[in-house]
């Protein structure tokens, strides 16, 4: 029904002098889809971030919302944000914030029911100076509702909420891509990616360095592990298989790391007396650190 | 085209006139009242320096003009709050860069000119409030002009203080802090000084009365006295006020584009 991308970059780069905070990304986003946008400080993410939303120019390439420009889609009211710091006054109540960005939209989503979903109805009243950083940020959020956005593109969206802030949020949130809103969401929480999104996408120094569900990438930093009861393993022939990146022997059990982790579990049930067999694979976090981290700094500086 | 579901409901469009109404300008004026600084130095602070320094008892009787020497000084500090308010009205876009809401603004349709025109607007009607202020007071202190002529000292003075919303706008861009007036007020009360609010220029001496001549503050006093009957030279104060008023509304067109293609 609807082939236009949500988002398209082609072979985008944005330089600050000297420095490439975007070093050449390639990225479709299909309408529907929940991406989560992951990668260390000055991976390049908020820069990228940044030429969705219009707020800046790429240096290069293309960068297509819906088809058309950025900034046209934002106006429209297709493409909303929830940054992650400052955007608020203090001298505003919570609910004249949300007015006065309701009166700039056609149409607008009611006030009272954006204040309802973002859960501040009953705090409508309140200062915005006064309001915590949880409720600031649920503020944030409800203004990006206003336009019932096509597109929503979220920057650190849980930052200063508490556990059943960051619940409710991410509720909303699954409500509404159900219902086929496209969300694109920069993290720090690992596993707000990992249990939220369809999509995972890395970037490091202004690159795109794993692109996948959160499983694939995964198994892809790290592969999985093998943990089995197996005493006075025979570790030299375990070795000698294809694919096996370590051996640990703790006690009884014996760990092994690998790539193709579905090979070695069938060796070692078919082959060896081994039992209790276990297959899990690494975290997200230990991916992400895998995957982003500088330990091959010289793949970074050559690409 | 795409065709999804929230397109099929009503179709988006951007708002007239850049985003611009009354709804926003409303919101802008509530907003402001809460502004306790702003409260006291444009509607307060302008009164008291007006009874302190226009209600002596010789200046109720010595004549100036058309009026007393207390209506002399009634209109000049009118003016001098109409300075502060459109000057901290303007310079209110200092205090939303510095905090971050211009950006957010930019997720908007609002359209960068319709929100200085919001601000300037918001300036303005703080001016009009600090002239009114000064001037009902007056009319208990002993200020005698003719009531047509004070209306007109009002008019003059408020349409001139655009120079300042100007000014703050100007300086609102050139300085990102969100404590803009705290370097702009000390600047203000010197250039009230300068352009001869306080003081006329006839008590100067003539170096002084000179410099006075070129600061921003002289132009916007002089006319608005002029219905008051002086003898200073209308032509001189029409030809600061527009040079001055053409020099800060440059400045902020150029800051204010630099700043919408930067952030």
């Amino acid at each position: 029904m609807n082939t236009t991308p949500a988002v398209r970059l082609t072979g985008v780069t944005k330089y600050f002098g000297q420095v490439r905070a975007v070093d050449g990304i390639d990225l479709t986003i299909q309408p529907g889809e929940v991406v989560a946008f992951l990668g260390p400080n000055g991976a390049g993410k908020t820069t990228t971030v940044d030429m969705l939303l219009g707020l800046s120019r790429p240096t290069g390439g293309d960068v297509e919302v819906f088809g058309g420009e950025a900034r046209r889609a934002v106006a429209l009211g297709r493409v909303a944000a929830v940054m992650q710091t400052g955007g608020l006054l203090k001298d505003f109540t919570i609910r004249e914030t949300v007015e006065f960005t309701a009166s700039l939209f056609r149409p607008a989503r009611p006030v009272d029911e954006v204040l309802q979903r973002a859960g501040i109805a009953d705090i409508g009243d309140r200062l915005v100076g006064k309001a915590s950083g949880g409720q600031q940020q649920r503020l944030r959020f409800a203004m990006a509702l206003l336009s019932d956005p096509d597109l929503l593109v979220l920057d650190e969206p849980t930052t200063g909420m508490d556990v059943q802030g960051r619940r409710d949020f991410w509720s909303a949130i699954r409500d509404d891509a159900r219902r086929g809103r496209t969300t694109l969401f920069a993290t720090h929480y690992l596993e707000e990616a990992d249990a939220y999104a369809d999509r995972v996408v890395l970037m490091r120094h202004g690159r795109i360095v794993a692109d996948g569900t959160a499983a694939e990438i995964k198994a892809m930093a790290a592969g999985r592990s093998v943990r089995v009861t197996w005493p006075d393993a025979d570790t030299a022939a375990l070795a000698a298989l294809p694919g096996i990146d370590a051996i640990d022997i703790r006690g009884d059990s014996v760990i092994v790391h690998a790539s193709d982790s579905d090979s070695v579990a069938r060796y070692l049930l078919n082959q060896t007396p081994a039992r209790d067999l276990e297959v899990t694979s690494r975290n997200l976090e230990d991916a992400f650190v895998a995957l982003t981290g500088d330990a091959d700094q010289t793949e970074g500086v050559l690409a | 085209m795409s065709n999804d579901l929230s397109t099929i409901e009503t179709p988006r469009t951007i708002p007239p006139l850049g985003g611009f109404s009354g709804r926003i300008l409303g919101l802008e004026l509530r907003r402001l009242g809460r502004n306790k600084r702003a409260v006291i130095f444009t509607l307060i602070l302008p009164s008291v320096f007006f009874l302190l320094f226009g209600t002596d008892s010789s200046y109720k009787t010595e004549s100036a003009g058309h009026g007393n020497v207390t209506a002399w000084v009634m209109v000049s500090m009118a003016v001098y709050g109409a300075m502060i308010a459109t000057t901290s009205g303007g310079a209110m876009v200092a205090t939303e860069r510095a905090l971050g809401w211009s950006r957010q603004l930019r997720l908007t349709p609002l359209h960068p000119v319709a929100y200085i025109a919001v601000k300037t607007l918001v300036a303005m009607t703080m001016g009009l409030a600090a002239i009114a202020v000064v001037f009902v007071v007056g009319q208990f202190f002993g200020a005698e002009l003719p009531l047509w002529r004070v209306l007109l000292c009002g008019l003059v003075g408020w349409a001139t203080s655009l120079v300042f919303a100007a000014f703050g706008l100007f300086m609102g861009y050139l300085l990102p802090s969100e404590n803009v007036m705290q370097i702009l007020g000390p600047s203000l009360a010197v250039l009230s000084f300068a352009g001869g609010l306080f003081l006329p220029l006839s008590e100067m001496s003539h170096v002084f009365a000179t410099i006075a001549k070129f600061t921003p503050a002289y132009g916007v006093g002089v006319l608005s006295r002029a219905p008051l009957g002086g003898d200073e030279s209308v032509l001189l104060a029409v030809l600061n006020v527009v040079v001055w008023g053409g020099l800060f509304i440059a400045g902020a067109a150029w800051r204010m584009s630099r700043d919408t293609h930067r952030v």
